[in-house]
């Protein structure tokens, strides 16, 4: 519609009238001379609409007096903020609009379905910025926040791991589009395999126990994909939903091997090369000749889930480049195409299944090992159905997703816990924190209603001939069970 | 029709004597519903074969069996890679429980032993569907590389290798990709393969199953009423598009369809169904100027109704010429079907 009329001819009527207006409207030119003017025309314009908005609240103010209302006028704030307004919009005009290709012109001109972007785009920028915090993020709280080093490391670590555990999920329920609801199952056959190995067998460190973990896991997710690999919707979700149940019932009353209620205490810490976190000539801190801080396995503990949380995307997005993965999403479209095009959907379930599981059982040992103590109690529904709502909220199959809507979930209940502010307000007799959760429950509808498809819910295509498009939620299908 | 003389005697059968498939004595029952009934036909290798019939004659039941999404109640479906019919080495491999058998020059398979996706991957029989059945949130390139999975997978070591960036799947998926540009090339998808496909229009959508089904590398190509829906510019592209196959690629197509036009340009083959029984057998001019096949689609029970002057003139619209059914109904009819 905005393309430029390449002859001197020009039409008439209303559709004319209307592709004008789509021209004139939204976008500010690109070059030349008139872009300055127009700038500054757009932010004279804004700055006067908030003036006018500013007015009754900014420039009058109102205050109980004896005898009636007295006035006080503010000049001073209300020409702030119209000269605020004014720069910011022509910055914006200049430098932002500008380089994003005409602003809100161009959301307007392309098809909704689809979103080119070339370069750099908002979501790469973020997750490489978001990469170097990660990075440096346990010595940035140690800097900024000493006081609450600890607390903040710990909810970081917390963090990482549901990130870890839904970006395992999302290979089922995201790319393959098979509804898991007993997800928590391989969890607590990561946590309690290495629980077993490492009281039984002495030899046997977080480091060798992790990739048998992963593997009996990974045989866990082959044993659930059998039964339920013919079904569809519903009733996947109710199997998947059993086997979560069973998993954790047989751990809870198999009290010879898996200490039933009591759970499995003094599992061992991790070591880095042999070295233990402990205070002692032979420990992390005398090695390198450091004073013996607790905060030090903080750390350690950090950085191993962070490199487990980094491997397990990277073989995600890797995965989901090669034949495999694209047969997972294929799968999610159309199962029957897939098998008249000679995939065997059988196997390719078996394989979502079984890699999802590897990641929720590497999870599951880094939990037993970061706790020392696992008991059944840890592995009840509410953790399957909050790993679902990290990978749903995020949008089913977005990487970038699944670590904003775990920072929302995980991070913003604990961050409901200073709701102090709330008193001043509500006054003295309101206790916020019994509001808690319904705050957060409250903040999950508002974003399902707001964005339906979950946070980030474009598909970017895993090859790309000329031009990378995101392809928008309303074409993408969301497998069985949803 | 200038062709009527040399079809009758008999000069262009290559379904007889080079089948690519043969189905025979196929039945299929749904319960107490007879959807197939002692169903036999060839299709020769590389011709174009139409499979025709009123609404509810079971041509889709026959493709579903053709392509293993339905275990046929009786019969034998055979493909042959390599020419000639192989006889005796379909004896051998129906005897022994084996899926399929080959010897020196090609292979023969028994597609009622085999699971839809080995049929496809093995016995290298591609389908459409008569309601398309797309990756539709998937571009178009990458529902052309999900065509190629089986090559991919085995290139890039069954995974292992892909994920540990081992050099062969590189290779590998450049030829994919080039495989994948030369159908939207040949399809005219070219400038939209980075698209969704379901943001394509209907007709292109159509191109890009047949291309996506190309892609698998098919000795046969069914496809499910291919033309629905189609205007008539892009049914003439069609046309032209399954002649190419046909004729740059040697893929012997195996095609469902109403739109009369295209079944009776392009077909060298048509077979006609009827309540899941073959009522006609042959080349265009012979099936069109059948009888039982007029009979079949205009939906009267006795031949007589069709010396009434008007059903005449409808079925010369139908089918072409007026003269010759007027002709061929006079003669009484017995000869044009051949069961």
């Amino acid at each position: 519609m905005a393309q430029t009329p390449t002859s001197t001819m020009s039409p008439e009527g209303a559709q004319a009238k209307a592709e004008k207006r789509a021209e004139a409207a939204p976008g500010l030119p690109r070059t030349g001379p008139g872009r300055l003017q127009e700038a500054l025309r757009d932010a004279v314009m804004t700055a006067a609409l908030a003036g006018v908005l500013g007015f009754f609240f900014l420039a009058l103010r109102t205050d109980i007096a004896p005898g009636g209302l007295a006035i006080t006028t503010r000049w001073g704030l209300w020409f702030s903020a119209i000269a605020i307004v004014f720069a910011g919009r022509l910055a914006l005009n200049l430098f932002w609009f500008d380089k994003r290709g005409g602003g809100r012109a161009a959301v307007k001109t392309t098809a909704k379905t689809t979103v080119v972007s070339e370069g750099l785009d908002f979501m790469t920028i973020a997750g490489w910025v978001m990469f170097a915090v990660a990075v440096v993020l346990p010595f940035l709280i140690m800097w900024l926040l000493p006081g609450q080093q600890r607390q903040l490391i710990d909810l970081s670590i917390l963090i990482l791991t549901y990130v870890m555990l839904g970006w395992g999920l999302n290979i089922v329920v995201g790319l393959a589009g098979l509804l898991d609801l007993g997800y928590v199952a391989f969890y607590a056959v990561g946590a309690y395999s290495f629980a077993l190995l490492s009281t039984h067998f002495e030899f046997i460190g977080f480091w060798v126990a992790l990739p048998l973990a992963g593997l009996l896991a990974a045989i866990w997710g082959v044993i659930l994909g059998f039964p339920v690999l013919r079904l569809r919707g519903d009733y996947l979700a109710i199997v998947t939903l059993a086997f979560g149940e069973i998993i954790r019932v047989v751990l809870l009353n198999w009290y010879q091997f898996t200490g039933g209620p009591d759970g499995i205490s003094r599992i061992p810490k991790p070591t880095l090369f042999g070295l233990e976190f402990a205070r002692g000539d032979d420990g992390f801190a005398a090695f390198f000749g450091l004073e013996y801080s607790t905060i030090h396995r903080f750390i350690f503990i950090y950085y191993i889930i962070f490199v487990l949380a980094i491997v397990t995307h990277l073989v995600t997005v890797r995965l989901r480049r090669l034949p495999v993965g694209r047969a997972w999403e294929a799968m999610r479209e159309d199962e029957i195409a897939c098998r008249s095009l000679g995939i065997n959907t059988t196997n390719t379930k078996l394989t979502a299944f079984a890699i999802g599981a590897m990641f929720g059982g590497f999870a599951g040992s880094f939990f037993a090992t970061r706790q020392g103590f696992i008991s059944p109690e840890s592995f009840t529904f509410l953790e399957s159905a909050i790993i679902l709502a990290i990978v749903v909220l995020g949008g089913l199959g977005s990487q970038f997703g699944v670590v904003i809507a775990s920072i929302v979930m995980i991070g913003g209940i604990e961050l409901l816990r200073n709701l102090g502010f709330l008193q001043q307000i509500f006054g003295e007799g309101f206790d916020p924190v019994r509001f808690r959760m319904l705050f957060f429950g409250m903040a999950m509808v508002a974003i399902m209603v707001w964005k339906p498809r979950g946070l980030i819910s474009t598909r970017e295509p895993s090859v790309v001939l000329k031009h990378r498009k995101k392809i928008g939620a309303d074409m993408v299908s969301q497998g069985e069970g949803h | 029709m200038a062709q009527t003389t040399s079809v009758e005697s008999g000069a262009h059968r290559r379904w007889e004597n080079d089948p690519v498939l043969s189905v025979e004595r196929l039945t299929m029952r749904f319960g107490g519903l007879v959807a197939v009934n002692d169903l036999s036909f060839d299709v020769g290798r590389g011709d174009i074969t139409a499979l025709i019939g009123p609404n509810g004659a079971g041509k889709t039941t026959v493709f579903n069996c053709v392509t293993g999404f339905y275990k046929p109640t009786e019969g034998r479906i055979v493909m042959r890679h390599g020419a000639g019919r192989k006889n005796d080495l379909v004896e051998e491999l129906t005897a022994s429980s084996a899926q399929h058998k080959s010897d020196g020059d090609g292979a023969v398979f028994l597609l009622e032993r085999m699971a839809d996706f080995t049929i496809s991957h093995r016995a290298r029989v591609a389908r459409t569907f008569q309601n398309i059945r797309l990756f539709s949130g998937m571009t178009v390139l990458e529902n052309l590389l999900v065509a190629q999975h089986n090559k991919l997978m085995v290139a890039s070591g069954y995974t292992i290798g892909g994920v540990l960036m081992l050099p062969g799947y590189r290779k590998a998926r450049g030829e994919a990709v080039d495989r994948a540009v030369y159908w939207m090339e040949r399809t005219g998808l070219i400038d939209r393969a980075d698209d969704p496909a379901g943001d394509l229009p209907y007709g292109a959508q159509r191109r890009l199953e047949i291309a996506r089904a190309m892609c698998t590398g098919p000795h046969l190509l069914c496809l499910d009423e291919p033309a629905a829906g189609l205007n008539p510019r892009e049914s003439a592209e069609l046309n032209e598009l399954l002649q190419f196959i046909r004729n740059e690629h040697g893929t012997s197509i195996l095609l469902i369809e109403h739109d009369m036009g295209v079944v009776m340009e392009i077909s060298d083959h048509i077979i006609v169904l009827d309540y899941g029984e073959k009522i006609a057998d042959g080349d265009a001019d012979q099936v069109k100027t059948d009888p039982k096949v007029i009979a079949a689609y205009l939906g009267v029970e006795d031949e007589e109704v069709l010396e009434q002057a008007e059903v005449l003139e409808v079925v010369a619209e139908a089918v072409g010429s007026k003269e010759e059914v007027a002709r061929k109904i006079q003669r009484g009819g017995g000869e044009g079907g051949k069961q």
